[in-house]
């Protein structure tokens, strides 16, 4: 019998709850003996030119081994991405100008970390403050510009050059809303950190580093630093989380090697939690304008969507990816006719923007379903009926959309029955009416949510699996995908072994370390199980058509005669099961003809689509704004399940992250673009008090496009549930006559909205 | 966290705390709990250069019954406090408010005399001894003072207390009648009250308000109204009078003023309910 698709525990987790996992800083590697701590000075203003920097103060401090300016090491600026003009281009130390509270413009080296604390206090900087562009519509106005050479603080636009004037003239009803889909920070239990050590002759370099890609890490930071292809090794030991945020090398990464090289040292990196807030990248920060207009039986005829990206201060790849990704999912899990998009992202002095769990989805998500909302109570219908009125329908698949895009495989209308059966819909209606009726002070809501998202979007990317069976019978499996949480240690074991019969004890799981899996991607936008997994099976199968051969030979049998025996992990001639080859035998016998093992590299034709639908319920106290999340109900169809303990924690967490952002998180700028949440006493992450235990109901759709039948599953939960719980605030209070509250919806905002629909 | 350099003393016994305080004067620290020093040093706000310890007197943990009053040790952790079966007979006010200072680990460590000493308006346990007219036992060079509630708090963060002073005791009169109510209002279980209330007594309470103004303070208004036989509605709604709250990232001036209306109303309720 297969494991697939069963319970199994997770292999990680006993070690990480006895002795705990080995975390960057935990390290204690021979060549980091006698490392020195990098602690980075960072700008307290938002835009300023820096007319000197002195560093002798510092260099005089207890313990300080070296202080080095920008101008002291020879990194190339990063580029901001392709499409955004080099003009943006950021160098790892601001020289001439810092443009954000946070971005680092000297790194101190001291022999013990906390004196580098005290000396980095001592670097006197001269800032001359310039003007602080920290709204959409300042940095549009353009006044001040962050990039005076690039004449605009533009750095990307994408979709309609020009929108159109009718498309909402067939509709008998058309609405309009702004909304603020705020800016996140990741924050992941591990900050972001990194230790560095040069060989001695300086040919070779080895970096640990917290992330979710070594090989990319690796690619940038050679191309930064000037090196040759195979001089930089990139190790990732465990990653206590990412988010999105930790894809990429940051610049702090960059000048710790440079500076390692420079001393001869080798040299030691973690952020404190206060840095992370602000210097690490941030999510979301997208400003929309959404309309939505159809026919007064609930048909949707036309959407439009305007986007506007806050970049932060310096553009990345999320510049323009962002953005794309909102405008491809723009219309959702519906067949809308007329679909129009539009973006631009721009630069502020404020934190960098990048990916952040769901990247762009859950923003496109976000809209649609506030606008569904909004269309179905102005037409007066109720929001499931409208959702179900304009699916897509299951026949339709493959289904292009007007984007250009096309969903593999949905079931949308089941997802959505099954999600109001088990929340018994009709009884949350008529609760809700009752409460409203006595005009009681804790009003009931309940939001629903209907997803589809993008996982795999650069499926041709695609991912390597490599499969070794070793002479002792046991297996080691190598994967380009990078786990900081997810459990790949227990999914592509469970692939392994369900093909080769081998127990899952005996497979190791290796990843992130570029010296032993020298290509790779790395793990981002839900792409693991679906290109890193399926390259594990590919590789599985065959090294099962290998072993089959060796077995042929070794058993003097024709190969058709060959029997794999996976409950025995043993091969033997068909009928003759006593005498047996095990695995380790086959290995033995391949040992001069480069082992018993497998390559894969796996990409996919097209990306895939999981789906699904959230309800979220929630009490509002009326008097005080308050809400409470009291039940969340969730189908998250993320097409087939290889183990159910791995996707629900994966729903849970997502579900989680997304009730944060509905109720609680933003990262607020003052005017100046001081950030006011810079650590986590003021910034509002969610905790277990906060949440009801999850109702998760399963379904699985399979999609055609890989062997496992598998689509992405780390972002949905986030995707699914933002708009759910925003859209029951709403609903808890649309009878005192609010139409909309932006996210998050604090008490004192419901209160005020409240106060204003009464005001009106 | 890497606060700045500092000198670390351990007391062995009150004696000892108090010889190092004239010692050090201004430059010195008391540490109890360490969960709202801690984290102003963390961030460099407080950089004390002798921080002297009192975290294990144990002698200074205790809750007593002494006939008309309850002593509480300055020491007790809030899970003391949280967990004691005489204050939840005699004083259930406080042990219930106790429950709800930040999370387990804050409730294990934080002390009720840090709690107070700090003189943070945001915490609840000032406003709760406040209501229930606690008075403060203070030992210093020149021995012990006794320091009513209504004194202590001068403004924000700063109370009577002198730099070479310990707080030792604090002394909570038995209530004369049954009722009480506490209403904290947060964003999230672990935060600090956006605003709170502590209500004493029911048919003549003392109010006492978290997070309205620099110091813990009482609704005069709102009592005097209850007190002249006003309504709970009618007394409720005067509750912010006389009060400055401030306006902050969690909640404007305006929305605490509501919100005061709101818990008080439901917190004398409350109280009156359990009468
Ligand atoms: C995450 C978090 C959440 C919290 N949430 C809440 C909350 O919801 N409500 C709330 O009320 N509080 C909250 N607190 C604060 C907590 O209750 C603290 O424990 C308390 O405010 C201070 O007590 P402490 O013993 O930790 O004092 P310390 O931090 O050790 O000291 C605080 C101040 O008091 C002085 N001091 C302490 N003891 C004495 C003494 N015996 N004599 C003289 N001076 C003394 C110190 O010198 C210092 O200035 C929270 C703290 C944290 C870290």
């Amino acid at each position: 019998m297969s494991i697939l698709g069963t319970r199994v525990v997770r292999a990680e987790d006993p070690r990480l709850l006895t002795v705990g996992g080995t975390y960057v800083d935990d390290l204690r590697e021979p060549a980091l003996v006698g490392a020195a701590h990098a602690t980075f000075v960072r700008s307290p203003v938002a835009h300023a030119r820096i007319s000197s920097i002195d560093v002798q103060d510092a260099r005089e401090a207890p313990g300080v081994v070296a202080v080095f300016t920008g101008r002291d090491l020879d990194i190339s600026p990063s580029p901001p991405a392709p499409m955004v003009t080099a003009a943006m281009a950021r160098p790892a130390l601001a020289t001439d100008v810092v443009r954000y509270v946070g971005e680092a413009v000297a790194v101190v080296i001291t022999d013990e970390r906390y004196q580098g604390e005290d000396a980095a206090e001592l670097v006197m900087v001269d800032y001359d403050p310039l003007p602080a562009v920290v709204s959409g519509e300042d940095a549009v106005r353009g006044e001040t510009l962050l990039f005076p050479e690039a004449g605009t603080n533009v750095a990307w636009t994408g979709g309609a050059e020009q929108l159109d004037e009718h498309l909402f003239d067939d509709c008998e009803v058309v609405v309009t809303q702004v909304i603020d889909n705020q800016r996140l920070a990741p924050a992941p239990l591990e900050v972001r950190s990194a230790a560095c050590a040069w060989s001695d002759d300086q040919g070779q370099v080895t970096l640990w580093l917290s992330t979710q890609g070594a090989q990319a890490a690796r690619d940038e930071l050679q191309r930064q630093l000037g090196l040759e292809e195979g001089q930089l090794r990139v190790v990732a030991p465990d990653v206590g989380g990412g988010f999105g945020a930790k894809i990429a090398a940051d610049p702090e990464t960059a000048a710790l090697c440079a500076a390692s090289r420079r001393l001869g040292r080798p040299l030691r990196w973690v952020e404190s939690r206060s840095e992370n807030m602000i210097a690490m990248t941030h999510g979301r920060a997208q400003h929309q304008t959404v309309t939505i207009g159809g026919r007064r039986d609930g048909t949707v005829l036309a959407y439009r969507i305007e986007v506007l990206q806050d970049s932060g201060a310096y553009p990345r790849e999320s510049s323009w990816l962002l953005p794309i990704l909102t405008m491809n999912m723009a219309s959702g899990v519906y067949a809308i006719p007329k679909v129009e998009t539009a973006a631009r992202s721009i630069v502020t002095n404020t934190t960098p923007l990048s990916a952040y769990r769901g990247a762009g989805r859950p923003e496109a998500t976000a809209a649609i379903e506030r606008a569904m909302d909004l269309f179905a109570s102005e037409i007066g219908m109720d929001p499931a009926e409208v959702r179900r009125r304009n699916f897509v329908a299951p026949d339709a698949f493959p289904f292009q959309t007007p984007s250009g895009i096309t969903y593999d495989s949905g079931e949308y209308a089941k997802a959505l029955d099954t999600v109001l059966e088990a929340a018994g819909y009709p009884d949350l209606q008529e609760e809700q009416r009752r409460r409203r009726e006595r005009g009681d002070p804790l009003q009931l809501g309940f939001g629903l949510s209907a997803y589809v998202e993008i996982t795999a979007p650069d499926n041709a990317v695609g991912e390597t699996g490599r499969v070794e069976v070793g002479a002792d019978g046991s297996v080691t499996v190598y994967t380009g995908s990078s786990a900081h949480g997810q459990g790949h240690a227990t999914a592509f074991a469970m692939l392994a072994s369900d093909e080769l019969g081998i127990p899952m004890d005996r497979i190791k799981v290796l990843h992130g370390d570029t010296a032993k899996i020298p290509k790779g991607a790395g793990t981002y936008g839900s792409r693991s199980l679906q290109l890193g997994g399926s390259a594990v099976h590919e590789a599985s199968v065959e090294v099962v058509k290998r072993a089959r051969h060796l077995a042929a030979e070794l058993l003097e049998a024709d190969e058709g005669d060959i029997v794999l025996d996976r409950d025995a992990g043993r091969w033997h001639v068909k009928g003759a099961p006593a005498t047996a080859v095990s695995w380790g035998e086959l290995a033995q016998q391949a040992e001069g003809d480069g082992g018993l093992a497998a390559d894969s590299d796996f990409s996919e034709e097209r990306p895939t689509f999981p789906f699904g639908v959230h309800l979220a319920v929630v009490e509002v106290d009326v008097e005080t704004g308050a809400v409470r999340l009291v039940r969340f109900v969730s189908v998250d169809d993320a097409g087939r399940v290889v183990n159910p303990v791995l996707t629900e924690g994966q729903r849970h967490g997502g579900i989680a992250q997304g009730a944060a952002q509905a109720l609680l998180e933003h990262m607020v700028y003052d005017a100046d673009g001081n950030p006011q949440t810079g650590n986590l006493a003021d910034y509002a992450f969610i905790t277990a008090a906060e949440l009801p235990s999850f109702e998760l109901l399963p379904m699985e759709t399979a999609t055609p496009l890989n062997p496992l039948g598998v689509k992405g599953i780390g972002e949905a939960g986030t995707i699914g549930s933002t708009p759910a719980v925003q859209n029951a605030v709403v609903n808890a209070i649309t009878h005192l006559g609010v139409r909309h509250v932006d996210m998050p919806a604090t008490a004192q905002r419901v209160w005020a909205a409240i106060n204003e629909a009464k005001e009106r | 966290m890497i606060p700045a350099p500092f000198a670390y003393r351990r007391a062995g016994s009150v004696d000892e705390a108090l010889s190092l305080l004239a010692e050090h004067g201004d430059e010195a620290k008391v540490l109890a709990g360490g969960h709202s020093l801690l984290p102003l040093m963390k961030l460099r706000l407080a950089v004390p250069e002798v921080v002297v310890d009192v975290g294990r007197l144990q002698d200074l943990s205790y809750v007593r019954d002494e006939g008309d009053a309850i002593a509480v040790g300055a020491l007790t952790r809030h899970r003391d406090l949280e967990t004691s079966d005489l204050l939840a007979r005699e004083a259930p006010l406080l042990s219930h408010a106790a429950g709800f200072v930040g999370d387990p680990q804050v409730r294990h460590r934080g002390t009720l005399g840090g709690s107070l000493v700090h003189g943070d308006p945001a915490s609840d346990l000032p406003a709760v001894v406040l209501a229930m007219g606690g008075t403060l036992v203070a030992r210093g060079p020149r021995g012990s003072r006794e320091i009513p509630a209504a004194d202590f708090f001068q403004s924000l963060f700063e109370t009577a207390m002198e730099p070479d002073e310990l707080l030792t005791e604090v002394r909570i009169p038995k209530p004369q009648s049954r009722g009480w109510g506490f209403e904290k209002f947060n964003q999230r279980a672990i935060d600090w009250a956006t605003v709170g209330v502590a209500v004493s007594g029911d048919q003549r309470p003392a109010i006492a308000l978290v997070n309205m103004g620099g110091t813990p303070l009482r609704a005069t208004a709102a009592e005097q109204a209850l007190a002249d036989g006003g309504s709970v509605a009618d007394a409720a709604a005067l509750a912010a009078d006389g009060t400055e709250p401030p306006s902050d990232l969690s909640a404007s001036a305006d929305y605490r003023r509501h919100l005061a209306r709101v818990l008080v109303r439901r917190a004398v309720e409350d109280a009156r309910g359990r009468a």
